[in-house]
């Protein structure tokens, strides 16, 4: 190494570039560490004026074809440098003509149309805050639109919804988990088989049960068009619901209409129920948990046929569409031998049930049915005020969590993709002397966690094992959400879990009545 | 993979929301899922595997995450009214035929030049906030005018406030760099053939020390003095002698001959000379003159720029001016705000500092030399020219350590956030499509691509002259406040 600066320079005869290439040679050059000042550049008079104003090297005859490189810098330095311009210029022409450079990806919706014209959908799911102006773009430009992102504000959501519905676009959400169009599952969405029943859904894993249901029950659907939690609420009245409805009621292929939503406000019930009960079709209605009131609202429409449940729901669309009789009390009443079995191993100690839920209205379905049959349950999201957890983080009595509301999924992924929390919460409960059974779902299709059973089963195994410690045994019911053709694959997810001694049941009404069942048995001894 | 860029263009606003019956939900059903998602991309990857067509979008929040620009700007996409304005103004633009009718001096033609005006690049600026080339450049300019004797004076009574200064753009002129024009200044006048508007530039100095780089020593105000009395008389005559000169197709020949017409004008300034070279050889020019100009121009490759720009700004102005359009109509720079002006929006200008130039310097020089971005020349963007017309000349991208295929990247690019091609000028490279032209304000923020512009660097000091060349980008900030403006003259 030397600290010397030296200023060396050599001349290339009969080699003429172009300036661009030679100015990005000489900041080539620059750019050698030990190197303070490069310049290649054709003799002439005016650029050996430049090379002698910057301090470089003055005195050098101007012969305008002779290209002349001068470096500054330490001597190691100017010597790699100067080794680099004549490799450079020695360069034939080569095959760099950079053909893989990578064309610009469409950076908004109307630069994605220049690339597929005939798109008819936009799935929006950019941060809330962004996705009405999204949605309204997509709309603008004749594209009908998901829209999974939520806390869009209310003010937003009508405008998109009238915007909407007099362009006869069909909008769904925004905070529209899941939606299954033309066959192809969207957002957090099941694999589900055509056929003939078409759903409209203000509750994302609503539409998930009810469609796995008619799946699993051998039917298939013809469209599954989600609407958003809100979409029922008084303020937006049932837009994209009404509007989802009337498309099915002229879709051909769609004989069998189902509506789903958690309770809706009772003018806005009872004005989506007429509507259906104007068509000509079949019309299955669930909102969730609201069931005197149905009986007046059904009455003299004999096209609505009323469920109480989402398992009834989908049981009963199947029977129209299969021409037969549901069979609804035989779904609601069995009670599997290894649940009586269950029971006999708790202790009268374990009088209680602790829910753990990924999908909130599973949650929602499980707090109605078990307020009917066992009383006052605990939740973080209750149906009445006094039944609110204090600290939701902490059970009592009969508890049922929401694991994917907003107080746990702030800065943590949703509990259908992400474990861990709840395989946590699971341990904890498990250890608590006065609980019988853990209940809980499991949720499949394209967007959910890639092997769920996978996450559960080692830490099922350790609940158990921590239990068997201390002389007593757990009740883990369960079940799963999903189809054959769902990448998780639903046959291979309930397989794993019954080896890991869960008892599961096809529903999660199912489900909760088994759990009810079991602790009811052992309470009674 | 992206796929890549339909081309030659269709217009993007043709999805009319009358019309959207064939895609409309109705029909939904019975159409294949075709899929633009806009968010997370695992729901790009499960459309996609479930075997329908997705394109998903690289979806950034709009404006730097402001999302009331989003959503204004959302009020605006695919409207009617301003598409057919756009569509109005850009026919405006592409029917025009600028000729050029000769040389004249500034202050008898250019309209609303007061007696002792001095005009300048970009948007308005005051004295004191001018950059070092402009406040060099007027000082030349005052000496050129002989209001002063000497750089000091000059100095003093550039910053008296007795000086008037305003934008070349606001008396229908255009200015590379300082672009000072002063009233005795020879200026190239423009006409538009079509819609009969005029445009007007000051003359081409050559590189190095000259008056729009802030330059103003001796040589350089002879220079000037040179230029109005023997270069201007000549072209004039010699203008008279070859009866006018229709531009546009000369500087489509150019754009075939390896020019964008901004940073490389090499071939259109030969075309040019050749095409004055018989006035300049016929008897009414003294051999003297005939030579020293010719001698002028030949070592000058730059010579053309000013015509050029001229040109573009006839063009523009055409298109200036028409309700409701959200069409581009000028891009300039003062050296420290960067500013737009938009068709629907009248005279107002949209600003933001200026960027710095990405680009290769001169010997001896570095970052800490170069001035902000300056000059009206970028009115050759704002037509679909320079950095738009990349694709004719891959030379230029080199300045940024590109390749040729990049250049044509860039001119793709750019085909997104205009409204369409002019088939005036053509790109070989790409099959001989039309340069993408008039910029759209809307499809700007949209796509959060900022126009490219291919420039020179100034010394950030007067006078020291241009220190490199390279590119840069207009400012998305201008283009938001322009579709706000816009939506808000909708709104009233």
């Amino acid at each position: 190494m030397s600290d010397e600066t030296t200023i060396v320079h050599k001349k290339f005869v009969d080699q003429y570039h172009d300036s661009v290439s030679l100015m990005q040679l000489s900041a080539t050059l620059c750019k050698v560490p030990g190197v303070d000042e490069a310049s290649a550049v054709m003799a002439t008079e005016g650029n050996l004026k430049l090379i002698a104003d910057a301090g470089l090297l003055s005195g050098i005859e101007p012969v305008p074809n002779e290209l002349l490189v001068v470096i500054r810098g330490d001597a190691d330095a100017v010597a790699e440098a100067m080794d680099i311009a004549e490799a450079s210029l020695d360069r034939k022409v080569s095959g760099e003509t950079g053909d893989n450079v990578e064309l610009t990806p469409p950076r908004g919706i109307e630069m994605a149309l220049d690339q597929m014209a005939e798109a008819n959908l936009a799935l929006i799911s950019t941060p809330g805050e962004y996705a009405a102006a999204e949605t309204l773009k997509a709309l603008r430009l004749g594209l009908n639109a998901m829209v999974f992102s939520d806390n869009v504000d209310l003010a937003d959501e009508l405008m998109l919804k009238r915007f909407a519905r007099d362009h006869d676009l069909l909008v769904m959400g925004p905070d529209c988990g899941t939606a299954i169009v033309n066959g192809v599952p969207l957002g957090f969405a099941n694999f589900v088989r055509r056929g003939p029943i078409g759903v409209v859904a203000a509750s994302g894993t609503g539409l998930q049960q009810v469609t796995c249901l008619i799946d699993r029950l051998g039917q298939g659907i013809t469209q599954a068009i989600g609407t958003g939690g809100h979409d029922l609420d008084e303020h937006i009245g049932g837009i994209t619901m009404l509007h989802g409805l009337r498309a099915l009621e002229a879709d051909d292929e769609t004989k069998i209409i189902v509506l789903i939503s958690k309770p809706p406000a009772p003018e806005i019930a009872d004005h989506v129920v007429d509507v259906a009960a104007r068509a000509d079709k079949p019309t299955v209605v669930n909102f969730i948990g609201s069931q005197p009131m149905a009986k007046g609202v059904v009455e003299g429409r004999q096209h609505i046929h009323w469920a109480r449940t989402l398992e009834d729901a989908a049981t009963t669309a199947v029977a129209l569409a299969s021409g037969t009789e549901p069979d609804l009390e035989l779904a609601a009443e069995s009670v599997p031998a290894e649940a009586v079995d269950a029971a006999r191993r708790l202790t009268t100690r374990q009088r209680y049930i602790r829910g753990l839920y990924s999908g909130g209205t599973f949650c929602f379905e499980a707090l109605q049915i078990l307020g009917t049959k066992l009383g006052t349950v605990y939740s973080n999201t209750p149906l009445r005020e006094h039944c609110r957890l204090t600290n939701p983080w902490q059970s009592r009595g009969h508890t049922l969590i929401d694991l994917g509301d907003d107080e746990f999924t702030r800065g943590r992924p949703h509990p259908i993709i992400d474990h861990r929390l709840r395989n946590e919460r699971l341990l904890e409960e498990s250890a608590d002397p006065d609980v019988g059974v853990i209940l809980f779902d499991v949720v499949l299709g394209y967007g959910a966690h890639d092997d769920p059973v996978e996450e559960m089963v080692p830490v099922l195994w350790k609940a158990m094992g921590n239990a068997d410690k201390v002389g007593r045994n757990v009740v883990f019911v369960a079940s799963v959400c999903g189809t054959e053709n769902d990448p998780q694959n639903l046959a291979r997810q309930e397989a794993a879990l019954r080896q890991a001694k869960v008892l599961l049941a096809n529903s999660n009404a199912q489900a909760v009545r088994l759990a009810a069942s079991v602790i009811e048995r052992a309470t009674v001894g | 993979m992206p796929k890549q860029c339909a081309w030659p263009l269709r217009s993007l606003s043709a999805r009319q929301l009358d019309d959207v019956g064939a895609l409309s939900m109705t029909k939904l059903f019975d159409q294949e899922l075709q899929v633009v998602s806009v968010g997370l991309p695992a729901f790009a990857e499960s459309v996609r595997a479930n075997g329908a067509p997705v394109v998903a979008v690289d979806w950034q929040p709009p404006a730097g995450g402001n999302a009331k620009a989003g959503m204004t700007l959302a009020k605006l996409v695919n409207d009617p009214k301003i598409d057919a304005a756009n569509g109005k103004a850009f026919e405006l633009f592409t029917s025009s035929r600028p000729v050029l009718e000769g040389v004249e001096i500034a202050g008898d033609v250019l309209p609303g030049m007061a007696p002792r005006m001095i005009l300048h690049a970009g948007p308005p600026i005051g004295w004191d906030d001018m950059c070092g080339p402009m406040k060099g450049a007027i000082v030349g300019a005052i000496l050129f005018e002989g209001w002063a004797e000497s750089r000091k004076d000059a100095l003093a009574l550039a910053a008296s406030g007795e000086i008037p200064y305003g934008p070349c753009q606001h008396c229908n002129a255009v200015g590379p760099m300082a672009g000072v024009i002063s009233p005795s200044m020879p200026v190239w006048v423009v006409r538009n053939d079509a819609q009969g508007n005029r445009a007007y530039s000051n003359l081409n100095e050559g590189l190095g020390k000259v008056l729009r780089f802030g330059a103003h020593d001796p040589e350089t105000i002879d220079r000037l003095r040179w230029m109005a009395d023997t270069l201007a008389p000549t072209l004039n005559t010699a203008l008279a002698h070859i009866g006018g000169l229709e531009i546009k197709p000369l500087m489509a020949q150019a754009l075939h001959m390896g020019d964008e017409l901004h940073n490389r004008n090499a071939a259109a300034s030969g075309l040019l000379l050749k095409r004055l070279l018989p006035g300049f050889l016929c008897e009414k020019v003294v051999c003297e003159d005939a030579t020293a100009v010719s001698e002028f121009i030949a070592g000058n490759d730059h010579f053309f720029l000013n015509l050029s720009m001229a040109a573009c700004k006839s063009m523009l102005d055409a298109a200036h001016g028409v309700a409701d359009s959200s069409l581009v109509t000028a891009m300039a720079r003062n050296g420290v705000e960067f500013g737009i002006r938009t068709s629907g929006t009248s005279g107002r200008w949209f600003k933001a500092p200026a960027p710095m130039v990405d680009g290769l310097l001169f010997p001896g020089y570095d970052v800490s030399d170069c001035a902000l971005d300056l000059g009206d020349s970028a009115i050759a963007e704002t037509a679909g020219l320079g950095g738009f017309a990349m694709a004719a000349a891959p030379a230029i991208v080199q300045f940024v350590g590109g390749s040729p295929a990049e250049a044509v990247a860039n001119t793709r690019a750019m085909a997104a956030i205009t409204h369409g091609p002019n088939t005036a000028f053509t790109l070989p490279t790409l099959g001989f499509a039309g340069t993408p032209s008039g910029i759209d304000a809307r499809k700007v923020v949209d796509c959060r691509l900022e126009p490219i512009i291919n420039t020179g660097i100034a010394h950030r000091k007067a006078g020291v002259g241009q220190v490199g060349a390279g590119i840069t980008r207009a400012p998305l900030a201008c283009f938001v406040q322009a579709v706000s403006a816009l939506a808000n003259i909708r709104a009233s």
